[in-house]
């Protein structure tokens, strides 16, 4: 690759500069974009939710604005509340989390990072995004079908998300939530393979393995996981079509439904579950470990530190990863199954807490005597920290099995998952943005507005989560369309009312980020080449002038790894990883 | 109109978020160029917000148990319950530990050692002795929590049931029934084929053994007695949790899927415990403010697993009570055989 680019000097069109672009940084950009609009349609339906489970029965205009027929009066129905969970869930585990944080981090950073013209592939890397961008557009269709969109959970389990007649949302709007995941699964593979080729060939010349910034490990990792986990997905989506449309029985069995009697026997809903959770365990990691990698770098940087005990923390990435496919039974303890199996689950799942611990260790331990800046990027990663270490604990709970039959499906579950992956998730995610914005868009944003967003976010995020613990210690189910069918439930209208409270104004204070985003796009300050001081390679490109290719010149070749900061002996506080070692220099 | 205020609202909003970051811009602008990350004023600002907001959420969680203690349920009332009991007490003493440990770190070390112009980092990249450390311990007590997890486990879903009574629990759209099996102790076979009128479990009536069954809408449990609870689904995969006991099983068309406990405390020992009279003063002072009217004590079997749209109403009431009282109750009961003959 140390040709000099050719497209530079190609004439580019409208079309092919920002629609159908090749470069990497574009189709960041695009999938960026995608997801937050995908993410705003997501964070709304939660305010909807919590706004039934906390004034049940009560009426809303905005609901009926919104809502329409499902919201009559502005009181929401039963069938829309499990949709708008459902879609919720979707959304932001896929859409958000894994298009949204994946697509745009690991296109943007992956060439730049490891020196590289671009991708191996950048017409399967503009492929991937179409495929984003259209599953996207069939998600958002299906929220307009007549019988509502798919509503069995994000999980879809059979027979309920198999059979129209279980739920309205099992009709049209399913087919179209298999259909859209379908293509996805197609941009999460097409980007998969594109990440991990990138990753192993395309690397400058001294950018060994273990001089690769932990951002490119955790994406390797991530990658890796996605494409061995993804195809899973797919056949158990294909044979749920199959029993959806062609009459087998995969996954049916021994049903009467709505007094018609069904002809299948012999399937196995359990079936289904296992497939799911072949992908639905890793994914969880295929969310995280993405956050986690750009924590790494943030947190070392900001620290003007060397991320602390490099090799452990590669080391507990492949651990994590290797560990994540070997789990996935602890989201079934309750199916019936053989408990010496459960037993197994346990002890993997377990298992996983001890490089979990590492990598929180070495996290403080890099904090310790550092020279913190606080951007906001360092302020979500700081938030990461402590989510993740606030919900990781509380899966000691839930994955231990004889614990997990009182909690299990209750909103303690909601509450774990949501801090661990999802809150960390999308504080990662934030870090990114912050970090990365300049590399993107040339220009700075605006810090003071930062601040106010990650506390706001910060601060709404454990009003929110925080107290679902106890809610799901009461033995509230989750997915329950409201608490007042049961005495024993009473007693928890307060904290549910707080909950909301806390997601209303979580969901306000994302208006600080939109708004910063994209005021910054047009009137950022400037963005300097180095606004991090950061040692890695994608700021040695030019700000301004973003080309496809990425260097105008050679790409530089590699002499250390990226954490040289504040290392003694050195000019200033941090050393680019293109700086040859002095003489007599040891490389960290 | 509503819709053109709400509108207008938003435009103002962003139009005075707007006007504000100018301002903030320009006096930035007058202060002189930066080229630095962040100033020595963010990085004090920041960081005592972190030590404020993050110890005051971790005490916040210390304190959250006095507060929100009561709303979680009461400790189980069946034998192998107790088992989980203190598991689960084990667990939370080390989560607890480990959090307030790791989270005062985070928090104290992100505001002490704040950026200050001039302060240079300590260049430590690594140290074998204390990274073996903090693998070993967790690995050391994670072994623990797995063999007393395990052995928990074991104890609960695989105990001895030669005295236990069976029944069944059947699930559909969007409620339970229940099955005695009479006094042979054992169910008579169904099939999902079967159902029809009546018989709405599908009990198969040519199978001698579910002539003494008895099908009825409510859960009676005799203390001290093992229950072996037989679950069925007629339609979708449902939950059958029981809170109070540390029950759960999900309930699966296609397959038969069990769980066998004993209750250790009857109905009227519950509402007669002063904890739980605490509890329903709470709940029914609640109720009042809604208007409802106040209810006692009952133990309760509800679905937790999504199943349709009446999900979160679908329960069927659980009694427990001494074998004299059972014994009562039963002999009220029909029989499947009187059942279907008299049909």
């Amino acid at each position: 690759m140390s040709d000099h680019n050719e497209h530079h000097h190609h004439e580019e069109t409208f079309i092919s500069k920002y629609v159908f672009s090749t470069d990497h940084k574009m189709i960041a950009k695009q999938f960026l974009i995608t997801a937050m609009v995908m993410g705003v349609i997501a964070i709304l339906m939660s305010v909807f939710f919590r706004m039934q489970l906390a004034w049940p029965a009560e009426g809303y205009p905005i609901l009926e604005t919104f809502l329409g027929k499902w919201a009559p009066d502005g009181v929401m129905d039963p069938n829309i509340y499990l949709a708008l969970v459902t879609i919720h869930g979707t959304i932001m585990v896929f859409f958000v989390l894994t298009g949204g944080l994946s697509g745009t981090f690991f296109n943007l950073l992956i060439p730049l990072q490891i020196g590289a013209r671009d991708m191996a592939s950048g017409f399967l890397n503009m492929l991937s995004y179409w495929f984003f961008f259209v599953s996207s557009v069939v998600m958002v269709i299906s929220l307009f079908v007549t019988s509502g969109p798919a509503a069995a959970g994000w999980t879809i389990y059979p027979p309920l998300s198999a059979l129209p007649q279980a739920m309205p949302g099992s009709g049209l709007g399913m087919t179209l939530w298999l259909v859209s995941m379908s293509l996805f699964i197609v941009s999460a593979l097409l980007g998969g393979l594109n990440y991990i080729v990138t990753i192993l060939n395309l690397r400058t010349e001294g950018m060994s393995m273990t001089r690769m910034p932990l951002t490119m490990w955790a994406f390797l990792v991530t990658a890796i996981l996605g494409v061995l986990s993804f195809p899973v997905l797919l056949s158990a989506a294909l044979l749920l079509i199959f029993d959806r449309g062609f009459g087998t029985a995969f996954y049916l069995s021994d049903i009467m439904i709505q007094g018609e009697m069904l002809t299948q026997t012999g399937g196995s809903p359990i079936l289904f579950q296992h497939l799911f959770w072949f992908l639905g365990h890793p994914e969880v990691y295929i969310v995280l470990l993405p956050a986690l990698g750009i924590t790494s770098e943030v947190v070392s940087t900001s620290s003007r530190k060397p991320i602390f005990g490099y090799r452990a923390m590669v080391g507990s990435i492949l651990a994590i990863g290797f560990l994540s496919f070997i789990v996935w039974g602890h989201h079934m303890f309750m199916t019936g199954m053989n408990p010496f199996l459960g037993s197994v689950f346990t002890f993997t799942t377990l298992l996983i807490a001890i490089p979990s611990a590492v990598k929180v260790f070495n996290y403080l331990t890099t904090l310790w005597k550092g020279n913190i800046q606080f951007t906001p990027a360092m302020l979500f990663s700081i938030g990461l920290v402590s989510t993740f270490i606030s919900g990781g604990l509380t899966g000691l709970i839930l994955g231990d099995s004889a614990l997990d039959i009182n909690v299990h499906d209750t909103y303690f579950v909601v509450a774990h998952f949501h801090i661990v992956m999802g809150l960390s998730a999308i504080f990662g995610m934030f870090a990114g943005i912050y970090h990365w914005f300049p590399k993107m868009y040339g220009k700075m944003m605006n810090k003071n507005l930062g601040y106010v967003h990650f506390w706001l976010t910060f601060i709404s995020a454990y009003g929110v989560f925080y107290p679902m613990h106890f809610i799901g210690l009461a033995g509230v189910p989750r997915r329950y369309y409201s608490n007042t069918a049961f005495p024993m439930f009473d007693g928890l209208v307060e904290i549910n009312e707080l909950v909301t409270v806390f997601a209303i104004l979580g969901a306000v204070a994302q208006i600080f980020f939109f708004f910063n985003f994209f005021y910054s796009i047009y009137r950022g300050k400037d963005a300097p080449q180095n606004p991090w001081r950061s040692n890695t390679l994608e700021w040695t490109t030019p700000t301004h002038d973003r080309i496809h290719g990425n260097w105008p010149g050679e790409i530089p070749s590699v002499h250390r790894w990226a954490y040289d900061y504040s290392k003694p002996g050195a000019d200033e506080d941090f050393i680019s990883q293109v700086v040859p070692l002095k003489d007599g220099e040891e490389e960290h | 109109m509503t819709t053109f205020l709400n509108f207008l609202i938003i435009v103002l909003t962003i139009i005075g978020i707007v006007q504000i970051v100018r301002i903030i811009e320009i006096a930035a602008k007058l202060k002189g160029p930066q080229d630095k990350i962040t100033t020595d004023q963010d990085n004090r600002y920041n960081a005592l917000a972190m030590l404020i907001v993050g110890l005051g959420f971790t005490a916040f969680v210390a304190y959250s148990f006095k507060l929100w203690g009561h709303l979680v349920l009461p400790d189980p009332v069946s034998v192998h319950g107790e088992g989980i009991k203190m598991l689960w007490d084990t667990t939370m003493i080390l989560i607890l530990v480990t959090f307030f440990i790791t989270q005062t770190l985070l928090f104290v070390f992100a505001y002490k050692y704040r950026g200050r112009e001039g302060n240079t980092a300590l260049f430590q990249t690594h140290n074998n002795k204390l990274e073996l450390l903090w693998t070993s311990v967790p690995a050391f007590v994670l072994t623990g929590l797995i063999l007393f997890g395990l052995s928990t486990w074991n104890k609960t879903m695989v105990p001895d049931t030669t005295n236990a009574k069976v029944m069944e629990v059947y699930a559909q759209q969007f409620n339970w029934t229940a099955r005695y099996a009479g006094d042979d102790n054992q169910l008579g076979k169904a099939h999902y084929t079967l159902i029809g009128g009546i018989n709405t479990l599908g009990v198969d009536e040519r199978d001698t053994l579910s002539h003494d069954d008895v099908v009825v809408r409510e859960i009676h449990l005799v203390k001290d007695q093992q229950v072996l609870m037989k679950f069925r689904s007629q339609d979708v995969i449902h939950s059958a949790y029981l809170p109070h006991f540390n029950v759960q099983m999900n309930c699966v068309p296609g397959m038969s899927t069990q769980f066998a406990f004993t209750p250790t405390k009857t109905t009227k020992e519950m509402r007669e415990d002063p904890e739980m009279i605490e509890r329903m003063k709470f709940i029914n002072e609640a109720r009042a403010k809604k208007g409802e009217e106040a209810v006692e004590f009952d133990y309760v079997l509800l679905c937790n697993k999504i199943c349709g749209s009446a999900h979160y109403n679908m329960q069927i009431k659980v009694i427990v009570e001494t074998q004299e009282e059972f014994d009562v109750w039963m002999a009220e009961q029909d029989t499947f055989k009187t059942l279907v003959s008299a049909q």
